[in-house]
């Protein structure tokens, strides 16, 4: 049995009456590459959001590495409102933000593009090292750091080289072309040196012979750089294709996981969401 | 208990002035997400007009005529200094906000030489009779009266007219609304006519019982009157007013004992006391933003 | 990469240097009892370019939309008088509160003298930006977390509660009221003089100079480093940036204290420059004077709101000073000019650069951005 770098579980979030993840126990296990795929609005980037700790879930935990790192339970307002199950089993509560889970080795990519427009392409990635660096102000500010800056820089431009963006290094990050920008957003989660990389639809917006690119891409890193993959996306083809299992999301629950072959056939699914090839 | 009774008149009376200018700020911020630097100064320039239109005209030409420029004034400063930044970063439109602030109060203080000018007795408001005991000015009994009545008459526009759903609509979601077919600008307009208005109406109010008027005159006011917004809850009229009254009685008190410079510093802690414990105020709602 | 970085910090130590040795041929040049002017409006040019460029860097490098800049000069300016008061004239400046309750001055304490006084203002100038700096710590807990209008706004009130708690009249002993502090060294106090008392090299302007130049030199060195670059993150899009392992409270706090820092340094300078620290100097309107400096500069760029405090305090002191004045050209009076109007001019040239030239002179270029254009175009 392959050893859980995630394991999410009975995690609800209620936002008011509006329930947007119902229940949901998913696991990744180290070295998988990981597909949640559902209708739009099923809950999927609500699903990331609460790993990545940008929201608090209304119920639940996760686990990262073997640690708990995010937990709740219905409080105030919300202990009358909550509609979910195992209310009672979760006493603590721990809501890192998303700079800590981060730092603990997850990084992700967003939905729609959130590169830091006024920086360079370049300074995109070198930022992310940020969180890495180990001088503080002072010491950064009156260079005493310059080795530990040098070694970033270098590591930066190697990532760039591995996702090909090393020509354009120099250049506002707005001025690439939308498909070159999504690999910028990959190369600077990559700089955070995560060991579970979350993607956000990564091939939206690109045409097959990019999402063919893409595929082959993210198997090559998930090697490189020994990482997890858990993406979320809707061009079928990359998710069949390169996922090792799946989970499907409607309404906020999870009405199947299996390996690809399985997903394929499995009605709930068709019905949901994947339809029916029109000469079935 | 004859001082307290003071205190409380001059509370009441300066919360129904700050009422009327809080509207204004409450108003304008629900539409445009936008802290209307400009609005206290707004209300000065008014006091002033009064001033220098009545060296000329009879009061009864006056009064109408001050109320007409206000809205014009108000009018004019949206159009000319926010509605061009309205896809700008918020940052700018509240620079533009507190330039306009700024060029008022260096008009005001121009056109006056610096010295402080004396508002009219306006017959009947300034009038002294006596409540309780306590000797007051009709204006302290006419202004709550007065708010009372505007705020009714609003909530009417905003509840059961055409232009008043618009107005909720903006104030919801602005963009929608655009799409929906409402014209903004003239939603927007309509905010700001509505806020210069009770704001030279409180201008009248508030000048009666402190008769000397400075380029500053407004800031302070102002500012008062935005704490009283944030206090109520930002966006939300009713809001506004209770905040209002309970800030105008709140300053009394202070400045009636022997803490009295900190009365200014008092707003502004209480303000921050809001806005740290809860930001959306009495009344106001809470809104999670989508990531 | 590394080779031109440093060719560029090269270039501009030089460039520094350059401008402090005209400063001072300038000083012992020109007649300073005909030119006061340029003097005062050099001096002051100096002390708000560090203030703007403190406030830049809170509000243009990390996006944080802060109006409580005058209370935290306010506390420096304070501080560095206190500090510095000769002892001997202490009696005096208290005079309503029979002396004050801090008897000591760090220049005489230094030993006084030419040593006493470098490093007894440097010190007191350092503790004042301390000071600030801490005020702005506890401030940061609760108010950073606001959303930018209202941030504004909870700044702009500390501002105004730090400027009434100094007028109150129970601080007395240690803050002389609502009466100025007085008596310390100015800039003045660095001309050097021989033993009959003339003066022989005069340094005033120098020392402002000096002192704003290395701070504004710190500043840029933290914009360029990896705290700089999270800081513009931050600003840019904090979602992406707390996403990225960015803690944001622990930043947005950082860049608040580092700017009051230099906010309390530059009101010690100012101080210095007015030749008095009074609170009521210090207002909402000081405040509004700087951001209307970083504007016309451009956000996000220092050599910007260095060039725009030097522009707009001439400016203000010295050239437009003709509106104010009545003028009769022949029997004719020209209408308009008279007390106020420089104000009026000033408020709506102001109000063009924030509808029509909102990037401002620089946007966020700076000086070496520029030059390095036009290299690339020439080669060209």
């Amino acid at each position: 049995m392959k050893e859980n770098v995630l394991k999410v579980e009975n995690v609800t979030m209620q936002f008011g009456g509006v329930v947007a993840v119902d229940n949901l126990n998913l696991e990744v296990g180290k070295g998988e590459i990981v597909a949640l795929i559902g209708p739009n609005g099923a809950g999927k980037t609500t699903a990331f959001n609460v790993i990545t700790g940008v929201y608090q879930p209304t119920n639940g935990a996760v686990w990262f590495q073997g640690e708990k790192i995010v937990e709740n339970h219905p409080q105030g307002k919300m202990k009358q409102q909550y509609k979910g199950e195992h209310a009672g089993d979760y006493a603590q509560v721990l809501a890192p933000t998303p700079d800590k889970v981060t730092r603990l080795g997850m990084a992700r990519t967003f939905q729609n593009i959130r590169l830091w427009k006024s920086q360079t392409v370049f300074d995109n990635v070198l930022i992310a090292k940020h969180c890495r660096a180990t001088s503080n102000v002072f010491s950064a500010a009156f260079r005493l750091n310059r080795k530990e800056e040098a070694a970033q820089r270098e590591n930066v431009l190697e990532l760039l080289e591995t996702v090909g963006l090393a020509d354009v290094k120099d250049e506002p990050a707005t001025s690439l072309p939308y498909g070159k920008q999504r690999r910028l957003e990959i190369a600077r989660a990559l700089a955070a040196e995560p060991k579970l990389l979350l993607l956000d639809e990564p091939a939206a917006g690109m045409n097959p012979q990019e999402t063919e690119e893409l595929t082959a891409f993210i198997g090559e890193i998930r090697d490189r750089f020994h990482l997890t993959v858990f993406l979320i996306e809707h061009h079928m083809n990359l998710v069949m294709n390169i996922s090792d299992r799946i989970y499907v999301l409607d309404f906020g629950k999870l009405i199947a996981q299996g390996d690809p072959a399985a997903i394929q056939n499995d009605k709930r699914v068709i019905d949901a969401y994947l339809g029916v090839s029109e000469d079935a | 208990m004859q001082y307290a009774i003071s205190i409380l008149l001059s509370g009441v009376s300066l919360g129904g002035q700050y009422a009327l200018i809080a509207i204004g700020y409450t108003m304008v911020y629900g539409i445009l997400r936008l802290i209307n630097f400009a609005h206290g100064d707004v209300f000065m320039v008014a006091g002033l007009m009064m001033v220098y239109l009545t060296a000329s005209l009879p009061l009864a030409a006056s009064i109408p005529l001050v109320l007409v420029l206000t809205v014009l004034l108000g009018f004019i400063i949206e159009r000319a200094a926010y509605k061009p930044l309205r896809e700008a970063p918020r940052m700018s439109v509240m620079i533009s906000a507190i330039g306009v602030s700024y060029l008022l109060q260096n008009l005001a203080t121009y056109v006056t030489g610096g010295l402080p000018k004396m508002y009219p007795e306006i017959p009947g408001i300034s009038n002294t009779i006596t409540i309780a005991g306590v000797p007051t000015k009709v204006v302290t009994v006419v202004t709550p009266v007065l708010v009372l009545v505007l705020v009714l008459a609003l909530t009417q526009l905003i509840h059961h007219t055409k232009v008043g759903m618009a107005m909720r609509a903006v104030a919801k979601d602005f963009e929608t609304a655009q799409l929906m077919g409402i014209k903004i600008n003239a939603v927007i307009s309509v905010t700001f006519i509505i806020g210069s208005f009770l704001a030279a109406v409180g201008s009248v109010l508030y000048f009666t019982n402190y008769q000397s008027i400075v380029p500053l005159s407004g800031a302070l006011p102002g500012l008062r009157a935005f704490v009283a917004a944030v206090f109520g809850g930002i966006g939300s009229i009713p809001g506004a007013v209770v905040g209002a009254f309970i800030i105008g009685i709140s300053e009394s008190v202070i400045k009636g004992s022997s803490w009295s410079i900190f009365s200014d510093a008092f707003t502004f802690a209480l303000l921050i006391i809001i806005l740290v414990v809860k930001p959306t105020g009495l009344f106001g709602e809470k809104v999670t933003d989508k990531v | 990469m590394k080779k031109t970085v440093n060719k560029s910090a090269w270039a501009g130590l030089l460039c520094a240097a350059a401008l402090l040795a005209l400063v001072v041929i300038l000083e012992n040049v020109l007649d300073p009892n005909k030119n006061i002017m340029v003097f005062a409006a050099l001096k002051k040019g100096a002390v708000y370019a560090l203030v703007a460029v403190s406030m830049n860097l809170l509000n243009g490098f990390t996006g944080l939309f802060s109006l409580g800049q005058a209370g935290f000069m306010l506390l420096g300016a304070y501080t560095y008088a206190i500090l510095t008061i000769p002892v001997s004239q202490r009696e005096a400046v208290y005079y309503i509160y029979n002396g004050s309750a801090v008897n000591f001055s760090l220049p005489e304490l230094f030993g006084g003298g030419a040593f006493g006084l470098v490093l007894g203002v440097v010190l007191a100038l350092v503790l004042g930006g301390c000071v600030a700096a801490a005020v702005a710590w506890l401030i940061g807990l609760p108010v950073l977390r606001l959303k930018s209008d209202y941030l504004a706004i909870a700044t702009l009130g500390f501002g105004e509660i730090i400027r009434a708690v100094f007028q109150w009249d129970k601080l007395g002993p240690v803050t002389n009221g609502a009466n100025a502090l007085k008596n310390f060294p100015t800039f003045s106090s660095f001309n050097i003089t021989n033993g009959s008392g003339e003066t022989v090299l005069r340094l005033s302007t120098f020392t402002a100079f000096l002192l704003a130049g290395i701070c504004i030199a710190v500043v840029v060195l933290l914009i360029n480093s990896t705290y700089g670059r999270a800081f513009k993150a931050i600003r840019d899009d904090e979602v992406a940036a707390e996403a990225m392992g960015i803690n944001l409270s622990k930043h947005k706090r950082l860049a608040f204290v580092i700017s009051s820092f230099f906010a309390g340094v530059g009101g010690g300078m100012f101080a210095m420059f007015a030749n008095q620290a009074q609170a009521k100097t210090f207002t909402t309107a000081m405040t509004y004077e700087i951001l209307l400096i970083v504007v016309i500069g451009g956000i996000g760029s220092v050599s910007g709101s260095c060039i725009a405090a030097f522009l707009y305090v001439a400016a203000s002191e010295w050239w437009l000073r003709f509106l104010d004045a009545e003028t009769f050209i022949g029997g004719f009076k020209v209408p308009l000019l008279r007390n106020g109007f420089r104000m009026v001019v000033f408020s709506v040239v102001i109000m063009i650069v924030v509808l029509f030239f909102r990037r401002g002179i620089m946007g966020d270029k700076e000086l070496p951005d520029l030059l390095k254009k036009r290299r690339k175009e020439g080669a060209k």
